[in-house]
């Protein structure tokens, strides 16, 4: 393993002139980035969220070398982002949603021609990869038509293919399906699912849409005010702010629920009922369930959402088990 | 208007750096035009003295941003991005409801972009004060015709892009022929007869800028002061009448193409 | 190299899409050039001199100027469009490619339509040059072709320098017109029109004396009535020097600015 993107201590301040009575004006420094440490592993895909203004951006310009960091280490590639600013280019992909890397005016074909100069890629190379990009993505549709008439979800796809033309060990990714159609969603999910299953590129993408953090990252970093909340997986996520599977059983007949060591009742009606697994798996709660005449049993996973929504509004949480 | 007059008070820095600009083009012209009247060797050139072509350049450069000769794009854009339609939807006519917010522009342009270059001028350059008292009432008159006509001319420039796909021809047509044919960058009695009273006749670009300098520095006497206003006010219902003529057509227009 | 090459190309066949646009651009942009050369007949058609030069004298001087202004405008004149890649946060993606962000700038727009009005700036020079009663020597003929040259190189830092001003002030709309389209409108006329501290801010502060007025006065053999030397004329062109050191360092202390503030 190799630590492809190593931050520690990360800070970034910002100086904001904030309204003081009708006139005066004070400075005040704010921290947008709070102490942040990251090392994010060869081949690793993940997911960086946080509400707006936490951070998220922030530091993905530091690492890219767009923001100098106002204290703490920062190295992509073994890179420092700021200073060696264009070497890192040639090492990374970045897709800005809202940003274009395109010519606007130009077909898609000839913004990825003036790429492979830009990036001097050989032709053979950019020929292969610009090739299997064209086959996942269903660029073959509209790689002749110019960027100015594309839809959102043709242009990011194109993005996409953009970013890597050069081959980035680290592919940088902010926001990069907002507002996309459902169908274009899923062909830039299972687009970069696939790219991460090689293992060759490391993914950090940023997103306000969880369903992304759910089918690509197995890690999932959570920022709020500056500093990183979360780092682990989902599974850990949920484990940690008490968010719990919940199994609902349906009866053939009525009967009284049983109690069960490690599991909650949080609803009860004569034919169904629902537990909150606290501790117990769902097995051993079927075990327990073993004398009942059971019709149906479904298991609820957890959803993010919930989880990620209290954690933004502050609501307190149960700590670590 | 007063929504005008508001929304134009947000732009601070733009209007500091605006008047900065008018200012320093203030100097540049000024010294050229009285190295002209020094290198004729005259009292006067074309009727003017020093004082008069001081007091023309730095009126000139304040006016420049209350009239608005160049950078107003709104109906254009709006055409453009179909938001135009929601505009016929109001129950008040574009033409008069556009005039009223630019006349807003203009007031507060009045303040802020006509003080800082008439303040700046007498301290370094002869100034000419009026010796009539009409002249003041005149110039009012004329200065709000000008802006009410420039604002008809813009209009016009940019209901264009009704029709066409593409205005940047008329736009920059525009640009240069009413800044030279204005005033703006001499006074145009320089030209000779022949040129200026067709000018000053057949368009209405005199009647833009070089009028109102014009009545302020008393080029003229009273009566031919009042003739050149009332010249004005004619080019000023000529023209709205022109531009409720093409606004017209072009709601029929989107109404019967859909846009 | 073969990068920047390919942003030219990109740029060139981005603005040739739109033919009958492009075409208007061309004619249009010669039209701001011919209208300065027009006003300075307009001006002689009053006077019989204008700060001690005559008409033919004078069309050195502006012909000279709207040349360097034309060509200057033209090759780095739309980095003014920082601003809007600043508020638009475009400038994030001009970072994140492995060139340097101001020749990737200035490419990615270069403006060629402008390429009509600085062939007629450079027709309007070569024709003062003809109609002017000069004695040519080859120390003349050399000194005809690199004021030019330095002058459209002190205009580019003009430009660049006054661009910059965007990394502090964002919102500074106008305020490099004054210095740009006013360094245009100051260099078209002899140095001697203006005076007081007005006149030494630009001639010499700024330097925009030595873009045509001195470099004409040594064409056309004439002495310069405020005062300085002769051999000024001669090394005027090297005021370019100091100007691109100048813009170099305020581009990249901007920059520097850019990548601590990210606006």
């Amino acid at each position: 393993m190799m630590t492809v993107i190593a931050a520690r201590g990360l800070r970034k301040e910002f100086t904001v002139r904030v309204k003081v009575g009708r006139l005066r004006r004070d400075r005040r420094t704010v921290a947008a980035v709070d102490g942040v440490d990251l090392a994010i592993e060869r081949g690793e895909m993940v997911g960086y969220i946080g509400p707006n203004g936490a951070g998220k951006s922030t530091t993905l310009k530091m690492l890219t070398g767009v923001l100098t960091p106002t204290a703490g280490d920062v190295s992509v590639c073994g890179l420092s982002p700021v200073r060696q600013r264009t070497r890192l280019a040639r090492r990374i992909g970045v897709v800005f949603g809202q940003r274009s890397q395109l010519w606007w005016d130009l077909p898609l074909r000839e913004s990825f021609d003036l790429l492979r100069h830009i990036y001097r890629v050989p032709p053979a190379e950019h020929a292969a990869r610009l090739f299997r990009c064209r086959s996942l993505l269903d660029l073959d549709a509209f790689v002749d038509t110019p960027v100015r008439q594309l839809s959102l979800g043709q242009r990011m796809r194109g993005e996409l293919t953009a970013a890597l033309l050069h081959g980035p060990e680290v592919l940088f990714l902010d926001e990069p399906t907002i507002g996309l159609d459902v169908v274009s969603k899923q062909a830039v999910r299972g687009f970069l699912a696939e790219l991460g299953a090689t293992g060759d590129v490391t993914l950090m993408l940023t997103t306000h849409d969880l369903a992304d953090i759910e089918k690509l990252c197995r890690r999932l970093l959570v920022i709020d005010h500056g500093r990183v909340v979360h780092d682990g997986t989902i599974e850990a996520l949920h484990a940690r702010y008490g968010s719990r599977r919940r199994v609902v059983v349906e009866l053939e007949s009525p009967s009284s629920p049983p109690e069960v060591p490690g599991a909650t009742l949080s609803a009860v009606s004569p034919l169904r009922f629902e537990y909150d697994l606290t501790g117990a798996t769902a097995g051993e709660l079927l075990v327990r369930l073993a004398g009942l005449a059971i019709r149906d049993v479904s298991i609820v996973e957890p959803d993010i959402e919930d989880v990620v929504a209290r954690l933004y509004t502050g609501v307190p949480v149960t700590d670590a088990p | 208007m007063g929504a005008g007059f508001r929304r134009y008070s947000t732009y601070r820095q733009a209007t500091v750096a605006g008047a900065f600009t008018n200012t320093v083009f203030g100097f540049l012209r000024c010294y050229v035009l009285l190295a002209v009247a020094a290198g004729a060797g005259t009292a006067t050139v074309a009727g003017y003295d020093a004082a008069r072509l001081a007091t023309f350049v730095w009126f000139g450069q304040g006016l420049l941003a209350v009239v608005l000769l160049w950078g107003w794009t709104e109906l254009a854009d709006r055409i453009r991005t179909g938001d135009v339609v929601a505009d016929l939807l109001r129950p008040v006519d574009p033409v008069t409801r556009y005039l009223a917010t630019d006349l807003g522009r203009a007031g507060h342009a009045l303040v802020t972009r006509l003080v800082p270059p008439v303040l700046t001028g007498p301290l370094f350059f002869p100034f000419y004060v009026p010796h009539r008292w009409t002249t003041v009432p005149l110039f009012v008159v004329s200065v709000l015709l000008a802006t009410v006509l420039c604002f008809g001319c813009r209009y016009l420039v940019n209901a264009t892009g009704y029709w066409l796909l593409d205005i940047r021809g008329p736009m920059i047509l525009w640009a240069l022929v009413s800044g030279v044919l204005g005033g703006l960058y001499f006074p145009l009695r320089f030209l000779p007869d022949a040129l200026v009273v067709p000018l000053w006749l057949l368009t209405p670009l005199p009647s833009l800028f070089q009028t109102p300098l014009d009545v302020l520095v008393e080029i003229d006497p009273t009566p031919r002061q009042l003739w050149l206003v009332a010249l004005q006010a004619g080019w000023v219902v000529l023209v709205l009448v022109l531009c409720r003529v093409v606004q017209r057509r072009a709601e029929r227009r989107l109404v019967v193409q859909g846009g | 190299m073969r990068a920047y090459w390919a942003l030219f190309r990109g740029q060139a066949r981005s603005q040739t899409s739109y033919r009958l646009s492009f075409a208007i651009d061309v004619v249009s942009n010669v039209w701001a050039t011919v209208l300065d050369v027009f006003t300075v007949f307009v001006l002689f058609g009053v006077t019989r001199t204008l700060g001690g030069l005559d008409l033919r004298e004078a069309l050195v001087v502006t012909g000279m100027s709207a040349c360097a202004f034309a060509t200057g405008d033209m090759l780095v004149g739309n980095i003014e469009r920082i601003t809007l890649y600043v508020r638009t946060g475009r400038f994030d993606a001009v970072l994140v490619r492995p060139l340097r962000a101001l020749p990737q700038l200035v490419l990615m727009d270069l403006p060629l339509h402008k390429l009509s009005r600085a062939g007629f700036g450079a027709t309007v020079y070569l024709v003062a040059l003809g109609a002017a009663d000069i004695t040519w020597t080859p120390g003349r003929v050399l000194l005809a072709v690199l004021a030019p040259v330095g002058g459209i190189v002190f205009f580019g830092a003009v430009f660049v320098i006054t661009a910059s001003v965007a990394f502090w002030w964002t919102e500074s709309g106008e305020f490099g017109n004054a210095f740009t389209y006013g360094g245009r409108d100051f260099t078209s006329y002899p140095v001697s029109v203006y005076s007081g501290w007005f006149r030494n801010a630009f001639a010499y502060g700024l330097g925009f004396a030595f873009v045509s007025y001195y470099p004409a006065l040594a064409l056309l053999g004439k002495r310069d009535p405020i005062g300085l030397p002769d051999w000024v004329g001669w090394v005027a062109p090297l005021v370019a020097l100091p100007a691109t050191a100048a813009a170099a360092l305020i581009w990249r202390a901007g920059l520097r600015r850019y990548t601590s503030t990210g606006s």
